[in-house]
């Protein structure tokens, strides 16, 4: 069994298409929704983590793009800039995942980047502007 | 046996003052007594890294030719307007200032990414900076329009002056309301979602001296990585609150302005900051030294963070609408394991203000002042203290139409 954790993105057109259901069903993945951000007429993203066997990770990413899904690996999606932290901790209060995380001792943050699932509530709270999203 | 700066000032010259830290000498007389420690310490270094607001810098950029005058036009830094109301080539540039193009809040929350405390930064840092004044000519000063690059190498004088800067205690914020609030205090989870503070607890210079005994107008410091000094009790300061049975107050009490040159200062400890929905500000860092006078002075020097206890206020509704009230009380370790509990429920807590800058900051001062290329001075005037009356006012409005003008 393997994980893979993607940020899924849909043009507008396929919104309302029960593309979970077909990869679950006909790719025996397990889908394990992270975030979704679906606004009407507009993209949705949806991140998600998606457990099953290597050859059935393959043909259901292989359906993803045959749609016009875009996928992106996760861990490219946020970034944080270690010059420009301060460890001030304002981001740890809400970061829900542990991604962003202090040493209680020394009182310096760090960030874990396989924990991240790219919420994005991070981003408007560091007044230093250290946590980027890169598309 | 009690010391004087003096007396301190001969040691540190001579490479034999003892200096710890705010948190070093907390372990110190927990193993040798407040009483030895007192003898054995002459100087006790603070420190605190955090946005303050009621700051900023002044500087004069030369006579042009022919020559302008700022005063009774428009100035700006990047696009960020200055203060030039007081003469021709002088300016002052607020932390909270921002382009007037700036969205604001007219599309929430606001993002505020460029600032008169990013100026600040970028002045400091050595980068060149666009000037654009318009005004009116006069026969003395004939020219209406200066455009051009300015670089703090070529200031006459450039001066960090911020009438309030490092809070003795501070609020703790949370939101009691349905939807998330964008404050001067952060983001702030709705239905106490998470809880956000902004001190150094045990390294914050004013807590370690709570009255006031040491710190007063003239004390030499560590400001934005350069030497500054006390100037004057900063605006709002407020020392009559109340204190615990230590002496610390439990609420927001006294403040410091404080200037320096400048051109000393770095960008490591001078910082635009921008508060999502709020505003822009200066991140500014400040070390404090405490010369060791006496066993009281120590004594204060040694609160540790479970000592020092702070408000739990809601800023959806009684900070903006000005309510008093607190949802309860909690000390700074407690604040410092990572959540709090307020009204039953567990509240994950984050603090605008850096520790482990702070404590950097303390070992730096600690640092000049064993090599000795820091002297301690002495105040010229002391700061007004709990027993001197002084609070902090609220405004009583005159409706402009109603009243007439005394
Ligand atoms: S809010 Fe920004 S500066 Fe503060 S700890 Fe988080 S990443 Fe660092
Ligand atoms: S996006 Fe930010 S807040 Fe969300 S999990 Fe990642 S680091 Fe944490």
């Amino acid at each position: 069994m393997k994980k893979k954790r993607v940020v899924l993105t849909f043009p507008p057109d396929m919104i309302d298409q029960p593309i979970t259901y077909h990869l679950v069903k006909e790719h025996d993945l397990m889908i394990n929704i992270l975030r979704a951000n679906i606004t009407p007429k507009e993209q949705g993203r949806l991140v998600v983590e998606m457990i099953g066997k290597k050859s059935s990770l393959d043909t259901g990413m292989a359906y993803l793009s045959g749609l016009g899904v875009e996928v992106q690996p996760l861990a490219q999606d946020i970034k944080w800039h270690e010059k420009k932290c301060i460890h001030c901790t304002a981001c740890i209060s809400i970061c829900p995942s542990g991604a962003l995380n202090v040493d209680r001792e020394e009182m310096l943050v760090t960030f874990l980047k396989d924990k991240c699932i790219a919420c994005e509530l991070c981003i408007p709270v560091c007044p230093y502007r250290a946590i980027e999203i890169q598309f | 046996m009690a010391k004087t700066i003096k007396e301190i000032n001969e040691r540190i010259k001579k490479g034999k003052a003892v200096v710890v830290t705010a948190e070093e000498v907390i372990e110190l007389a927990g193993k040798k007594g407040v009483r030895k420690t007192a003898q054995e310490v002459d100087v006790v270094t603070t420190g605190t890294f955090g946005p303050m607001c009621s700051s900023g810098a002044y500087f004069n950029f030369g006579h042009s030719r022919p020559r302008i005058k700022c005063g009774g036009g428009t100035a700006y830094l990047n696009n960020v307007p200055a203060y030039g109301g007081f003469a021709a080539v002088d300016l002052y540039i607020g932390a909270t200032a921002i382009p007037d193009e700036d969205p604001k809040n007219s599309v929430f929350p606001g993002e505020f990414n460029y600032g008169g405390g990013h100026v600040i930064e970028e002045l400091v840092s050595g980068k060149d900076v666009q000037l654009v004044v318009t005004t009116y000519g006069t026969d003395c000063y004939p020219r209406d329009k200066l455009e051009t690059w300015i670089n703090i190498k070529d200031l006459n004088e450039a001066v960090l002056f911020n009438p309030r800067n490092c809070y003795q205690n501070y609020n703790v914020a949370v939101n009691l309301s349905d939807k998330v609030i964008y404050t001067y205090m952060g983001v702030l989870q709705p239905r106490l979602g998470n809880a956000t503070y902004c001190s150094a607890g045990q390294l914050s210079p004013l807590l370690n001296d709570p009255y006031y005994k040491t710190i007063g107008i003239g004390t030499r410091i560590f400001l934005g990585g350069g030497i500054g000094y006390v100037s004057w009790n900063g605006t709002q300061h407020n020392p009559t609150v109340k204190r615990g049975k230590n002496g610390i107050p439990t609420s927001p009490a006294g403040t410091i302005a404080v200037m320096g040159d400048l051109k000393q200062m770095s960008s490591n400890w001078l910082k635009g900051a921008s508060f999502t929905g709020y505003g822009g500000t200066l991140t500014v860092g400040i070390g404090i030294p405490i010369p060791i006078l006496n066993e009281e002075i120590l004594k204060y020097t040694t609160m540790k963070d479970e000592d020092i206890k702070a408000q739990i206020v809601d800023y959806s509704q009684s900070y903006p609408q000005v309510q008093p009230g607190s949802l309860g009380e909690v000390n700074y370790k407690q604040l410092k394991s990572g959540s709090i509990n307020v009204n039953g429920k567990k509240a994950r807590t984050g603090s605008l203000s850096s520790y482990a800058k702070a404590r950097e900051i303390a070992n730096i001062l600690k640092n000049w002042i064993g090599k000795g290329t820091f002297l301690l001075s002495e105040p010229v005037a002391p700061l007004a203290s709990a027993d001197s009356g002084v609070t902090f006012k609220l405004l009583k409005e005159r409706p402009l139409k109603k009243s007439r003008r005394k």
